[in-house]
């Protein structure tokens, strides 16, 4: 009953979030032009995706002077990452008093069995998945909104668009299923058979469902939205193109008006360079962020 | 049949959709001004209030929703209620200045201070329980002498109402009881027969 309740402040959280966008940045400058340019939330990092990818080396939670620095300048939620498993850093993270979670594939795993035991927490937790069984089982340790992996730092929308689309069909599958066939469906899944019924029950996920890794433009945004998801987050997108207060603002535009296209042309006029980007076959499979967790 | 709309920028509108909808009314999402012609009442929902804001802003929509206001009831939660204040206390942020209250964002903290907790609400003549979710939540610092108050936490207003405008603090779109959405439609139709 008490998780019942503490999951409706989550979730409620994540919901307030909803149609919006979620960037980012690495200063309190940066917060402060995403939150101009009507971000929703900041997520507050040292190093953005694209910047931890060439700087290598082990990437972990943020220096807390970062995170107290853009706490301070902003009235929109904030967020930080912590290490897939790395409890202690989600600990220290709650302690900081940030707004919500991220157990994030971008920074070095701390444990190759478990993921934190999300319940344990008052902070909610957003987590990354491929397909629907991984998104499940986040749901399981408690998660309270599930955003796509992508390919984090890319500048590349394809693999936000295969695991959104995963994610989707294996919930339009789940609907036409038999109660019969939920436990034998649970099993294949890797993914506790309570939480497939309500899946198959709601047609959706019990929680929000996001969108990451590899939004660059306003019709990325747009083509994530028309896919499912119900929020955005630009990681790299905005701060390593050529004008970022001006992309970001024709991204949160994109976003809330997913299906105007006349708007969303309008709005990516003349945006200036977009960042450079990379094919997903030319990153090392060992550099690949998205094959993080499990 | 009453048709509300819901103003769907951001936020969870969703939610108070389906709220709607479970009272056997019709949801309308407003992304643009000709929406709302076709809407009886507006419900500002929860989220960020600097984002829907810019958005209100940037596509034409803040004067709209005055104009609205001038003939058609309001019911703002959270953000909704930020926005529709006359004042946002120790901030310099815009408001539509609809219902003559001072607002104080984030005003219990962070979201680790977000909380349910009951509430009394006073609706029908009689002081009544209820269950109050609130989410990063504002809070009425000042009242005017023309605002009703309608639901209280502790000695905190959390309700109120001056003439069409409704507001509240906390969100009764995240659970299953749908008074408060309910008297939102008793005054869109008393206001239609007026």
């Amino acid at each position: 009953m008490q998780d019942a309740k503490a999951m409706k402040l989550k979730v409620g959280l994540a919901e307030m979030l909803k149609g919006g966008v979620i960037m980012d940045v690495t200063t309190a400058e940066q917060a402060k032009i995403a939150e101009d340019a009507g971000a929703v939330a900041v997520m507050a990092l040292e190093r953005i995706p694209a910047d931890i990818r060439a700087f290598g080396g082990v990437a972990r939670m943020s220096d807390p002077t970062v995170i107290k620095a853009i706490q301070k300048v902003v009235s929109i939620p904030v967020m930080a990452k912590c290490r897939i498993g790395h409890f202690a850093e989600a600990q220290v993270l709650e302690a900081l008093g940030v707004d919500f979670i991220d157990e994030s594939e971008v920074l070095t795993p701390a444990d190759e069995e478990y993921h934190v035991n999300k319940w344990e927490f008052k902070v909610p937790f957003v987590c990354g998945c491929r397909n629907l069984g991984e998104a499940l089982r986040r749901i399981a340790e408690g998660a309270a909104m599930i955003r796509t992996k992508g390919e984090a730092g890319s500048g590349n929308i394809v693999e936000a668009v295969r695991h959104m689309r995963a994610v989707q069909s294996g919930i339009k599958r789940l609907t036409v299923l038999g109660d019969e066939e939920l436990v034998s469906e649970a099993k294949n899944l890797g993914a506790p058979v309570e939480i497939v019924r309500e899946v198959k029950k709601l047609g959706k996920l019990p929680v929000p469902n996001f969108s990451a890794g590899g939004v660059a433009t306003p019709a990325d945004a747009s083509l994530m939205m028309q896919l499912g998801a119900e929020t955005v987050f630009v990681g790299s997108g905005i701060f390593k193109s050529s004008d970022p207060a001006k992309r970001a603002k024709a991204i949160v535009s994109a976003t809330t008006h997913y299906m105007d296209f006349d708007l969303i042309a309008r709005v990516s006029e003349g945006l200036g360079d977009a960042m450079v980007g990379i094919e997903i076959d030319k990153i090392p499979a060992e550099e690949r962020m998205a094959e993080r967790g499990w | 049949m009453v048709a509300v709309g819901i103003l769907a920028l951001q936020g969870d509108f969703d939610r108070h959709a389906r709220a709607i909808q479970a009272l056997g009314q019709r949801s309308i999402l407003v992304r643009a001004q000709e929406h709302l012609s076709q809407c009886d009442g507006l419900i500002i929902p929860g989220g960020e209030s600097t984002t829907l804001i810019k958005l209100l802003k940037e596509h034409a929509m803040w004067d709209a929703l005055s104009a609205f206001a001038a003939t058609r009831p309001i019911y703002g939660t959270c953000a909704g209620c930020i926005l529709v204040a006359n004042s946002i206390v120790g901030m310099d942020q815009d408001s539509l200045k609809l219902i003559d209250i001072d607002v104080q964002r984030n005003a219990y903290g962070r979201q680790v201070d977000s909380f349910i907790d009951d509430i009394t609400i006073q609706l029908n003549g009689k002081a009544e329980k209820m269950e109050g979710v609130f989410i990063r939540a504002p809070k009425i610092r000042r009242l005017g002498v023309t605002v009703t108050p309608l639901g209280w936490h502790g000695s905190d207003v959390i309700l109120a109402e001056q003439d069409r405008v409704l507001v509240g603090t906390f969100h009764p779109e995240l659970t299953d009881d749908r008074r408060v959405h309910d008297y939102f439609l008793r005054k869109i139709k008393a206001n239609q027969t007026r």
